[in-house]
């Protein structure tokens, strides 16, 4: 079981949290202007990353704020969390992964 | 008692305590503090159990959880019997009722050891070879036939009666193994101030140093004797009110973000537990540092007829000596590769057992301990090994025979009599733990073993588990990591290294089989005594071609028993390794899994079982239902009054009648349950108006629209009635069990989407109580209990909402229907939803209000072919498939799902829509979820063209009716299609989803 730290509340168990998939992928403001194939890719197409994934969370039973992390997929280890709307965290190739 | 079988003094035993227990029905004698492996020792029982698959005679291996043979059913009542307990964790009480397992008709005559003749007939993969055709008849044939002969125990019949307590835990540092390295490493920790727990599996603290002798020739910790520092120093970890000590606790798990699974038994070992205490208390740690102190586990050798009851690890032979004062044999005789088991033919010579040799499998033999047993005058045969061994229930020789330097047996061979076999192979450091935390292993070559190479957890080893043996080594080893441990986490002191004596006895190593002579004979090798897997078995998995450990371990099923291989996986890497000519770490590694030793089903299910297994949701009307003899439904986690049967009606009948009440006279009908969302903020109608296919800006206070959510692939996702309750708040019902991932899905959106609109979401599900009046009299039934509001047709017409109070209570009033019926959903706060609703029903009783539950609820919305989200929809059908297109706000740029529906795939005339269908028969009912095809007869395989969706006998139309899902229905109007079943084709019309009231007069009256 993880622990997470919510940006809002701190750490917590996974228990507390929902996963949301793949963060930084913003909904089109304009989805009749996108072809066909650009919507496929906005719905369906996402990374499956070995290494660090950037990704949403829910702490649903807690203040239930979404939220974004990065985490080590070989590790399960999180590296970081921050709030909806901030940049991911910059270096990400050289974050300390791991204890 | 002394038959020579215990020793006269000394052990851990309390000699005063006789404890009387049986073993299949005989009635024995042993001591407290006995387990019940070393107390069938001392009564002379050597044969314990049958082999898994040959069913050969078994006796007990070791002393510790990696007992791969000793298998013993515990029984304590009708409902607590416990099969597969290792006999050696197992500790006697007064009263212990132990069954020896996989024999019939009894241990010593066991007709299933047919199987050991009949062996060359079953190699590895035999059952993967045999049973292959024909393919259904291993289920109904061979499978049930297979299990049970290869058995294991059997499984209670009655549920658990006994309680299982959880516990969350944090602290400082979490010390895994109470041995000497575990205790230095606590012992340092906790003297820095750090919060530590520190836990062991065995019911006393100590670990090796259990097995050591005591008095005299006891090793000296600190210049006491050890038995006396560990008491001491478990002593001091006690009485620290930061340390937390438990023993008879298994870490078995180890979970990311050093979470480690801890399992504690708490009565097993009890004669009579009191009846209140949990049998086990599972706790999840949440630890800064760990600190694994998980020792090592002695490696059998591999000889033929190496598992005759008797032919016991050295190591385990001296603790049954030390720590229990039992005395296994008479006469001995040694094999090893390790110095380990001279130190246990010393002791045993000190206990007045005749060492008949010591076999050395090394060609030279040198270092303190052989030295001690020249002195001695034990007899030494250096370069031996063993090439077979008799006895049929216990060992009684074995036959030795001399290698040369380059592993060939020569000479002569010499058998030698014995009672009692000690063998070591030296000793595999325990990484389970490490392992599972995805910690890397490396292979070290000095202890022929994996240890600990790079952590990818706060995680340190230390001791006997890291390829470090001696005490001095361990106990520093313990005192250094503790102390790291304890300073990672904020805590900083000097650790003290208890000084001991630096003799290291795990010196030598052997992994594989010992050198036999020629090609081998008949006799078999054991490589993994639990699944009864042998060298032949190995060295035919190689010779078939396989390369992977991984792969070789499935075939044969090395190390898969419930032992996970503990004695046997580095016995059957050396080997393969050797028949395939590849060094042991490029062969690889099988992955270790939790959990370490086999845990309950009790400890995981902990309080979750019965009532407790899953939240249940009640709504305020929930008992007046069950006293009007409601029978109740799961929906999500409600209970929702599925019918009311009356005297003699069975669900049908009970169907029928409110069925027919509703549709001539009033229903009432619990709706509590339903999805309630509060959208409110000066943007709600903008936010309504993206999240719903449905346009809400024309949408005026005071009316309702019936709404429907897409996600944003364009199929739908939940529906409900929305009501404007004023220009800034809308009143949102979604689906029963949708509330929660509606509100989600909306939170979703608002926080991360939209995050510029002002609008907030409030669940208000359990806020209020509906109370849905339904059919021709229902405003009959209401007309003199509402007060400040008008609900004739004019002032109240369909789909209109208004505030008022009824019975004096707040209200919000639906004009709604979800039956066709004239009707009224009651909204009161949900304090009041009992009182009202029994007033409600007082008021009706001279209109024949009856109430009803959700199965005629269903009757009724499918007769006017309204869907339930879920049953006509499964997460491909889009509005327009449902005969929903006209909810869609044509006008509007955007909202969630539009893109796709815009797709070509989603406007396809054959995709498929809502239709009826009557049967040709209208007795016949259809069965929800049955194919339908296009022409009758058709051979498999052929495409059904659409499937039912809901079916039932509608009361109101004296016949069946059913909804469906088909392709192109809607073009198929008037069209027979055929719906298989097992007895025939069933014909059936295509027809109008809506069966009743077309026109929807009835809604307006
Ligand atoms: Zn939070």
């Amino acid at each position: 079981m993880l622990l997470i730290e919510c940006p809002y509340c701190g750490e917590r168990s996974e228990l507390e949290f929902v996963y949301g998939g793949q963060a930084h992928i913003a909904r089109p403001k304009n989805p009749a202007d996108f072809s066909a194939q650009e919507w496929t890719d906005y719905l369906y197409q996402r990374d499956n990353i070995k290494g660090v994934h950037a990704e949403r969370w829910r702490h649903t039973h807690g203040c239930g704020r979404f939220f974004n992390a990065l985490r080590d997929t070989t590790t399960d280890h999180f590296i970081t969390t921050y709030k909806v709307g901030e940049s991911p965290p910059a270096a990400l190739n050289t974050a300390k992964v791991g204890p | 008692m002394n038959d020579g079988l215990r020793s006269v003094v000394g052990g851990r035993i309390d000699r005063a305590r006789p404890v009387h227990f049986t073993f299949d029905g005989r009635e024995l004698t042993g001591f407290q503090g006995d387990t019940l492996a070393s107390a069938l020792l001392a009564n002379g029982v050597h044969l314990v159990g049958r082999s898994f698959k040959y069913h050969r005679p078994r006796g007990i291996l070791a002393a510790g959880s990696e007992e791969p043979n000793a298998l013993v059913a515990v029984r304590r009542d009708e409902a607590r019997y416990t099969p597969n307990l290792p006999a050696t964790q197992v500790e006697i009480y007064d009263g212990l009722e132990a069954h020896s397992q996989n024999r019939w008709p009894s241990l010593s005559f066991d007709v299933g050891a047919v199987n050991d003749l009949l062996s060359p007939f079953i190699p590895a993969g035999f059952y993967y070879k045999t049973f292959m055709w024909p393919r259904r008849a291993w289920k109904s044939i061979y499978e049930p036939r297979i299990r049970a002969a290869a058995g294991l125990g059997e499984s209670p019949t009655q549920a658990d009666p006994d309680r299982y307590s959880n516990r969350f835990i944090h602290c400082d540092v979490l010390v895994v193994g109470a041995g000497p390295a575990g205790l230095a490493a606590a012992s340092a920790a906790a003297e820095s101030g750090a919060r530590v727990i520190v836990c062991d599996e065995q019911s006393e603290f100590g670990g090796s140093l259990l097995g050591e002798p005591d008095g005299e020739r006891a090793p000296k910790i600190e210049d006491e004797r050890a038995s006396a520092w560990l008491t001491r120093t478990v002593d001091v970890l006690t009485r620290n009110p930061r340390v937390t000590v438990l023993p008879r606790t298994t870490a078995f798990g180890y979970f990311p973000h050093n979470l480690v699974g801890l399992n504690q038994r708490l009565t097993d070992h009890l004669a009579e537990p009191h009846p209140d205490s949990p049998r086990e208390r599972q706790w999840q740690v949440r630890a800064q540092e760990v600190v694994l102190a998980t020792g090592a586990i002695e490696r059998p050798l591999v000889f033929p007829g190496n598992d005759r009851p008797g032919i016991m690890l050295a190591g385990a032979v001296r603790t049954f000596l030390n720590r229990y004062g039992v005395i296994p044999g008479s006469r001995a005789v040694v094999v090893t590769a390790c110095d380990e088991a001279y130190r246990a033919a010393l002791d045993l010579r000190d206990a007045g057992v005749f060492i008949a040799t010591i076999a050395d499998v090394r060609g030279h033999a040198s270092g303190p301990l052989w030295e001690a047993a020249r002195r001695a005058g034990l007899a030494v045969q250096t370069g031996t090994t063993v090439i077979g061994t008799s006895g049929r229930l216990r060992v009684n020789s074995v036959r030795l025979a001399r290698v040369d330097d380059h592993g060939n047996v020569v000479g002569d061979v010499q058998t030698m009599p014995c009672d009692i076999v000690l063998m070591s192979g030296g000793f595999t450091p325990s990484v389970h733990l490490f392992s599972q935390s995805r910690g890397k292993l490396t292979w070290d070559d000095k202890v022929r073993s994996f240890v600990p190479a790079d952590p990818a957890e706060r995680v340190r080893s230390a001791g006997a588990c890291r390829g470090t043996f001696a005490l001095a080594a361990v106990l520093e080893d313990g005192a250094t990591a503790g102390s790291a441990a304890a300073g990672d986490a904020g805590f900083v002191n000097t650790p003290r290294r208890p000084a001991a004596p630096a003799v290291d006895s795990a010196i030598g190593a052997y992994a594989g089989a010992l050198p036999q002579p020629g090609h081998s004979v008949g006799a078999k090798a054991f490589v993994d005594w639990q699944n009864d897997v042998t060298t032949r078995d190995l060295a035919q998995a190689a010779r078939e071609g396989f390369r992977s450990i991984e792969h070789i371990k499935r075939y044969t099923t090395t190390g898969m028993a419930t032992d996970q291989g503990k004695t046997s996986n580095l016995n059957a890497l050396g080997f393969v390794s050797h028949e395939i000519d590849k060094p042991i770490p490029e062969v690889g590694l099988t992955t270790f899994r939790m959990p370490y030793t086999p845990v309950t089903f009790g400890s995981f299910a902990g309080f979750a079982r019965g009532d407790l297994f899953d939240p249940t949701r009640t709504t305020p009307i929930h008992d007046w239902a069950a006293r009007n003899g409601a029978v109740f439904e799961d929906v999500s986690l409600w209970k929702r009054a599925r019918y009311f049967p009356r005297e003699g009606e069975d669900m049908h009948a009970a169907v029928a009648r409110e069925c027919l009440a509703v549709r001539n006279g009033c229903g009432i009908f619990d709706a509590s349950t339903l999805g309630k969302i509060e959208v409110v903020g000066k943007d709600a109608v903008t936010f309504m108006n993206r999240m719903y296919v449905n346009g809400w800006t024309s949408l005026a206070v005071g009316r309702s629209r019936y709404g429907v959510l897409l996600r944003d692939d364009g199929f739908i996702y939940d529906d409900g009635v929305v009501a404007r309750t004023a220009e800034d708040r809308f009143h949102v019902t979604t689906t029963t069990g949708g509330a929660a991932r509606v509100l989600a899905s909306m939170e979703d959106f608002v926080q991360t989407e939209w995050p510029d609109l002002s609008v907030w979401l409030t669940s208000t599900t359990e806020q209020w109580a509906v109370i849905a009046v339904q059919g021709p009299h229902a405003r009959r039934v209401l007309e003199g209990l509402v007060e400040g509001v008008d609900i004739t047709a004019q002032d109240m017409p369909h789909m209109s909402v208004a505030r008022g109070r009824i019975c004096g209570v707040p209200m919000l009033l639906f004009r709604v229907s979800f039956t066709g019926e004239l009707g009224f959903e009651v909204n009161v706060p949900a304090d009041f939803g009992l009182a009202v609703w029994e007033a409600i029903y007082a008021a009706g009783q001279q209109h024949g209000i009856t109430p009803y539950g959700t199965e005629t609820m269903h009757v009724l919305r499918a007769e006017k072919g309204y869907i339930i989200v879920g049953q006509e929809t499964d997460g491909t059908v889009t509005p327009d498939d449902a005969g929903l297109g006209w909810a869609i706000g044509k006008s509007k740029p955007d909202f969630v799902g539009k893109r796709s529906l815009q797709r070509p795939a989603m406007t396809a005339t054959d995709r498929k829509q809502l239709v009826g269908l009557f049967t040709l028969d209208p007795q016949v009912v259809l069965e929800e979820g049955a194919q339908i095809m296009c022409e009758r007869g058709q051979q498999t395989p052929a495409r059904p063209i659409g499937h039912v969706t809901s079916s039932y006998h509608s009361a109101v139309l004296g016949r069946s009716i059913a909804l469906a899902l088909v392709a192109g229905g809607r073009a198929r109007m008037g069209a027979t299609l055929y719906v298989p079943m097992p007895n025939g084709d069933v014909p059936v019309q295509v027809t109008s989803p809506v069966f009743y009231d077309s026109e929807g007069a009835r809604l307006n009256g």
